[in-house]
């Protein structure tokens, strides 16, 4: 244990932190969105980031970026990064929509066991990641320096570039504007309706498999901006890079509350910075197993997470 | 309906071979049995014995990994075929058994001046390290709800992981190394040595037999009977006065007793042992092959288990146009366990009462 290192470092560690969970926050969206209505881990949804991260490198190719080369000007920037983004978002949701349709929905026209359900999940998160880590022959990818992370301010010893505030802004912004569809338009009215109970909602006229496409479309949709801006912050990607943030983001839901959607933006960014205090005072080698600890600890303790379970039960 | 009188009745190769005397019964499994331990000369037969055996893998070898496969996958099904309970860190146990073995008797441990143990005497402690790790993870995480166990599993493999790469005691990449093989000798040499594996296979095909014996009694008797229950509706089961806690913690440690089994047989013929021994894709590969096979169901699960040891052995050297098979092994089963479950789900050789149990669910199917 190191606690002179947590203490000199709080600053750093917390920055780094929020930065971080700010991204396993957007990426919780969607295990919560999905979990909220289908009561279903989708554990495939680790596997619709990871295609996110290539995405939005396989785009930046096509304009002749690669890791080497130079940071661009701000205009190329925007529309870099503006291209990356789409990108990512078309792959990601279609990568989502696409695990619905072969994976899920085949089970539950057959009223098939819970289990079943998280045993094709596996499957199709395991082929993902799979044929990824064939095609990259298991090595990790480097990304083009689009953004380069500069100080803006200095708190004390603590530097805050502009990355960072950029990471932090866009899931806030994300979050507000979902949180907003949710809960105030007439589609967000017909997933709350589906999430607090799926026969009274299909009685009432809401077209139920149209409401769990949309579901897991948002999800990928989050994810998508999740793993630009995981690239943006980490530098290189590799085919394992959704099962670890995954579990993680997964861990951040269940902190807030599964089913909650600002329970997923609390959890998250609580976790990031949690995660960092932990590799500060024990090494960073210990960074994921800090979560699953606080996983288990908080699923015995208040195992509806800080903000408790809902997405159609009370108004989240 | 007793599932015995199920087989009598019912038509198919298992209803014929229920409905034999027992004499007839004890021949086919005694020449099964036979046939069984006579496989590493599986080359030898003219015409087939080539095409069975792996050719970028040493035949032998390949049967010993497919005894461990067979044993993971026999434990696996008591946790997840029997009880019903998804856990996705099996590979913590075979882990745990192997590194027990490894830390009492590989001369690179720390506690190795101390003890001076032989791989038998390292066995049973292993074991019961393994049982105790099986309930310290299952005490806390069994009231949990279905779902949520298998992510904390999951987390209990992927901790285990990163303890062994980290700690200077588990030594990390360097492992262990020398961890004697299993005692005996014949004719002055010993019979478990480094080249030929096939008295390792031996020795394997003998434990599955015995944990075989062992699970079937289990699945026979009041805890077979009340895993049953629990997998079908648990909390039917408490009201009924079926202690599922109890019984959900059995299910764990005999679980993760033949896994450690498993592990203890891996470090006894590999001698040598690594963090990177024990990846996480393991867990998910047997569970695919349980799943396979026929979860809830011996024979599907030892058939599961041949599968996904099998497959990929065979599959080593073999190129498909210009890609190699091999490479793409897990993703091969990745995709035909999602194809499995949509096709098949109750698996190739389904347990019956499983089969009925998803027909009935199937029935109660709301129009969509």
């Amino acid at each position: 244990m190191d606690f002179s290192g947590l203490i000199d470092n709080f600053g750093p560690l917390t920055v780094t932190g929020l930065a971080q969970g700010a991204i396993i926050a957007l990426f919780a969206l969607g295990y919560t969105l999905v979990y909220g209505v289908l009561r279903l881990i989708n554990f495939a949804h680790s596997e619709v980031f990871l295609l996110g991260t290539y995405a939005c490198l396989f785009a930046w190719g096509l304009f002749g970026l690669d890791q080497n080369s130079a940071a661009p000007a701000v205009g190329p920037m925007l529309l870099y990064m503006v291209v990356g983004l789409v990108a990512a978002i078309i792959v990601s949701g279609a990568a989502a929509l696409t695990v619905e349709f072969v994976a899920y929905r085949p089970l539950r026209r057959r009223n098939a066991p819970p289990l079943a359900f998280l045993i094709t999940a596996i499957g199709a998160s395991l082929f993902i990641s799979e044929v990824v880590g064939v095609a990259t022959h298991r090595n990790q990818t480097g990304v083009p320096p689009i953004i380069q992370a500069r100080p803006v301010f200095t708190i004390g010893d603590t530097t805050v570039t502009n990355l960072q505030i950029l990471i932090v802004l866009l899931a806030l912004v994300m979050m507000f504007a979902l949180d907003r569809f949710i809960n105030g338009s007439r589609l967000g009215r017909g997933v709350r309706a589906v999430a607090q109970n799926p026969d009274s909602a299909a009685l009432m006229g809401v077209n139920k498999s149209r409401v769990i496409a949309l579901v897991f479309l948002l999800g990928g949709l989050m994810a998508g901006i999740a793993a630009v801006m995981y690239d943006l912050k980490i530098g290189v990607t590799r085919y394992d890079a959704g099962f670890l943030l995954g579990i993680d983001a997964f861990t951040a839901a269940v902190l807030g509350g599964i089913g909650n959607l600002r329970g997923a933006l609390l959890g998250g960014l609580l976790l990031g910075v949690l995660q960092n205090y932990a590799a500060g005072l024990f090494g960073s080698q210990w960074l994921h197993a800090a979560s699953f600890v606080l996983l288990v600890v908080i699923l015995l303790f208040r195992p509806t997470g800080l903000l408790g379970e809902s997405l159609g039960r009370a108004r989240a | 309906m007793s599932e015995k009188a199920s087989f009598r009745t019912s038509g198919g190769v298992r209803g014929w071979f229920g409905r034999q005397p027992w004499y007839v019964r004890a021949v086919v499994i005694l020449v099964f049995t036979v046939l069984a331990y006579l496989l590493p000369y599986a080359g030898d037969v003219p015409l087939i014995g080539p095409q069975i055996i792996t050719e970028g893998v040493d035949w032998p070898s390949a049967l010993f990994n497919m005894s461990y496969y067979v044993l993971l996958a026999l434990g696996l099904n008591v946790v997840v075929g029997y009880a019903g309970l998804l856990d996705l860190g099996y590979v913590g146990f075979f882990a745990v058994g192997a590194y027990g073995t490894a830390l009492l008797t590989s001369p690179d441990s720390v506690i190795y001046a101390d003890t001076g143990w032989k791989w038998l005497m390292a066995v049973p402690a292993a074991l019961v390290l393994t049982m105790i790790a099986g309930v310290i993870l299952g005490w806390p995480t069994l009231r949990l709800r279905g779902d949520y166990l298998a992510i904390v599993t999951l987390g209990f493999a992927e901790i285990i992981r990163i303890v062994a790469t980290s700690t200077t005691t588990l030594r990390g990449d360097r492992g262990f190394a020398s961890i004697p093989h299993p005692p005996g000798s014949w004719n002055g040499e010993p019979i478990f040595g480094v080249t030929d594996a096939i008295p390792y296979f031996w020795l394997g095909l003998t434990v599955i037999i015995l944990v075989i014996l062992g699970v079937r009694n289990l699945d026979r008797s009041r805890v077979g009977r009340s895993w049953l229950a629990i997998r079908e509706d648990e909390e039917a089961a408490e009201v009924m006065g079926v202690r599922t806690f109890k019984y959900k913690l059995w299910a764990f440690a005999i679980g993760a007793f033949i896994g450690g089994l498993g592990g203890v047989l891996f470090a006894g013929e590999q001698s040598f042992i690594n963090s990177q021994t024990f990846v996480l894709q393991f867990s998910i590969l047997v569970l695919a092959g349980v799943v396979m096979g026929g979860s809830g169901n011996m024979a599907g699960a030892i058939l599961g288990g041949v599968l996904i040891s099998y497959i990929p052995d065979r599959l080593r050297g073999l190129s498909f146009g210009d890609t190699d098979l091999y490479e793409y092994r897990f993703a091969i089963f990745g995709a035909a366990i999602i194809l499995i479950m949509v096709l098949r789900p109750q698996g190739l050789i389904p347990s019956r009462r499983r089969a009925m149990e998803l027909k009935d669910r199937e029935k109660e199917v709301a129009p969509q």
